[in-house]
């Protein structure tokens, strides 16, 4: 790999718009997706975060009134090409959603139903090695690694998380999409949620969408500022929260609304 | 701010005050009378259950007996030119049709109880001998005692229903102990006769068995298969609008209105034999899909969106969340909808009046296209019959029809609770 494609940016979105039914959720918003850092989507509730979130493995198809315009790159080739496999493209950008949403069926079931229907694993060894690996990475293993039969919603809501993000890593995806995955946890799984997070930085490039902004500031390097449909500021996170250049992002990190 | 407030409502709620009392006495009251209304609409609705089943029971129970008259036969001497060595060989059956069972038991009979014996007989008497001695060729060589069903006057006579001029005839033989009541297996494996004491209900049942098996094989793939379309895949406009009133409309058509499309179009279109349960499964099964359809959108769309957000987000494929995961958690709501309708198709006469399904069957249907008929229409054929032996009959074949739909409803209930998920 060459430095070129090493600095080059996992994703890119140049121009995308969004609109449900007659109605923009996006405006025009242009953003490059690192490979090695954890990118924040912040801002209001409503303000399209979430939405931009699902255009990049195309989660908005599934919505009938929603239309698309613009472009959107995973390793420079474009996601919204005819020729693009969409199953594939959502193996290959994973998500982990605001509710945990485990399927009902076991803890192993969960983790092995993605590699299973993408043919990853050739046999049952293989296969309890991929699930034992995902849940080692989720964090999760320790605490379930005696009831692997039992029911994946019988966890805690924490742990359902994070079998979640399990499963979402179980097919070896190149990115990981996380909306709000933490706005249905209590603290501590909050905690290991994040903790987490940081141990999968630099495997995974990683978009997460959060209304916190402690977290935000807690486990991203870039931020971006999302306000009514379009994105006011992008950049370091660091810069972000203590020299933002805008003042509507200063007033939402300050307080001021939100 | 808060000054203003004080000042618009001095006093503190009093919630001791009489007026405050009266209304929690009233909200009191209501909830009890409320409570009352539904235990009582809960009584009556099981005081009508019982008062059927009840009458029903009391009625038909008396069906499944069968009163038997003694009769000694001597095979030897009746003339009959059949042997043992007949009966063991390939060609049984024929032999024994050429024999004249009939006559054998109607001079016996005769021999036996006087010069109008035979009369005392139910024509059914004669099978009865045949099975007799088609079990147990020893009867050829040797006399042997048998009971036969005796004619319905006097069957009712021991049931306690017969008229005078009946109980006459009946009380001699039963104080010379020539009469007893024994289970009638006939009733269990015969088909439609006209002597009351003849008939049996396999041939309707059978009958009933082989229209619900053709409904289900084509209205559960089918309905619920459009269900998955209309829910999963179909966008929404007008046409698909369109279909669902369309659908919706169907289920609430009267069912005779299926019976007429299933004479113009499987009857007098696609020429399909009348009275087959082939062309009454593919009618009911009209009937039953709009039902199907109906309970299994409803049951797709209570699947939770986030299961399908899961599947979708790690790459499955509309088919795999589909009939990975949307079907097997909207199972037990799709088989209760197609209970509900099969139900209702197992009890459904008029359509099936229209194909033809009425006719006089006097053997069980041996295959699809074979002439039928159907429980209920029995049971409607039956209770038009005025003479008595039918009307306990008619109870027998209701009481058969209600098994067999507690039966189906059971295997409902178990098939729903193996297949539901817990959260």
């Amino acid at each position: 790999m060459d430095t070129e494609t090493l600095t080059a940016p996992k994703m890119t979105a140049r121009n995308v718009s969004v609109f449900y039914g007659p109605n923009k959720a996006i405006d025009d918003v242009s953003i490059d997706v690192s490979r090695e850092h954890v990118t924040a989507f912040i801002g209001p509730s409503g303000c399209g975060k979430s939405t931009f979130l699902r255009t990049l493995n195309r989660m908005n198809d599934t919505i009938p009134s929603a239309r698309f315009e613009g472009r959107i790159e995973l390793d420079g080739e474009d996601i919204y090409a005819a020729s693009m496999d969409v199953v594939q493209l959502r193996a290959r950008v994973g998500m982990v959603f605001q509710k945990p949403n485990p399927f009902p069926k076991s803890i192993y079931e969960n983790v092995a139903y993605g590699p299973r229907i993408h043919g990853l694993a050739a046999g049952k060894a293989e296969m309890d090695t991929i699930v034992e690996r995902s849940l080692k990475r989720a964090g999760l293993w320790d605490e379930v690694k005696e009831r692997l039969q039992e029911s994946g919603t019988a966890l805690s809501g924490g742990q359902q998380q994070r079998l979640c993000i399990a499963r979402a890593i179980a097919v070896d995806p190149e990115v990981i999409l996380m909306d709000e995955p933490c706005s249905a946890l209590d603290p501590i799984a909050t905690a290991k949620i994040e903790e987490l997070i940081h141990e999968l930085r630099g495997r995974y490039a990683i978009v997460i969408v959060t209304h916190n902004m402690q977290q935000a500031a807690r486990v991203s390097q870039k931020t971006a500022f999302f306000h009514l449909g379009t994105l006011i500021e992008y950049g370091e996170t660091t810069d972000i929260f203590t020299n933002p250049r805008e003042t509507r992002t200063k007033d939402y990190i300050t307080g001021r609304y939100g | 701010m808060s000054e203003a407030f004080i000042s618009v409502d001095p006093t503190p709620t009093d919630w001791r005050d009489p007026a405050m009392q009266t209304r929690i006495r009233r909200r009191y009251a209501a909830e009890r009378r409320f409570r009352l209304i539904g235990l009582g609409a809960v009584l009556l609705s099981a005081g009508f259950l019982a008062f059927l089943l009840i009458s029903m029971a009391m009625n038909g129970l008396n069906g499944f007996r069968q009163t038997e008259l003694r009769l000694d036969v001597d095979l030897r001497q009746s003339g009959a030119a059949l042997t043992a060595a007949q009966l063991a060989g390939p060609d049984a059956e024929q032999a024994l049709a050429e024999v004249d069972f009939e006559g054998i038991m109607r001079r016996t009979a005769d021999a036996q109880y006087g010069p109008r014996g035979a009369r005392l007989f139910s024509p059914a008497g004669r099978l009865v001998l045949r099975e007799a001695v088609k079990a147990d060729p020893g009867l050829l060589t040797r006399p042997a005692t048998l009971w036969l069903p005796a004619e319905s006057g006097i069957d009712q006579a021991a049931k306690g229903h017969g008229t005078a001029e009946a109980d006459a005839r009946y009380r001699p033989l039963a104080e010379a102990g020539r009469a007893r009541i024994g289970f009638n297996t006939n009733f269990l494996t015969g088909a439609d006769a006209t002597d009351p004491t003849a008939v049996g209900i396999w041939g309707a049942f059978k009958g009933s068995l082989l229209t619900m098996i053709i409904t289900l094989l084509i209205a559960f793939p089918v309905g619920v298969l459009s269900a998955v379309y209309l829910e999963e895949y179909a966008p929404r406009n007008r046409w698909t609008d369109m279909i669902e009133v369309s659908i919706n409309n169907l289920a609430a058509v009267p069912s005779i209105i299926f019976g007429l499309l299933g004479l113009a179009v499987f009857l007098q279109v696609m020429h399909l034999p009348r009275s087959a349960p082939i062309v009454g499964g593919l009618t009911l099964a009209l009937m039953t899909m709009p039902v199907i359809v109906i309970a299994g959108r409803n049951a797709i769309k209570s699947v939770p969106p986030s299961i399908r957000d899961a599947a979708l987000g790690i790459g499955a494929s509309r088919i795999q969340v589909v009939f990975h995961h949307v079907i097997p958690l909207a199972l037990p709501g799709i088989l209760t909808g197609t209970i509900i309708g099969m139900a209702r198709a197992l009890g459904e006469t008029a359509p099936l009046l229209m194909i033809g399904m009425r006719a006089f069957i006097a053997s069980p249907p041996g295959g699809l296209a074979e002439p039928a008929t159907a429980l209920p229409v029995q049971i409607f054929l039956w209770s038009d019959d005025v003479s008595r032996g039918f009307v306990e009959k008619t109870s027998a074949a209701i009481i058969v029809l209600l098994v067999f739909l507690l039966a189906m409803n059971g295997l409902a209930i178990y098939l729903r609770n193996r297949f539901e998920k817990r959260w």
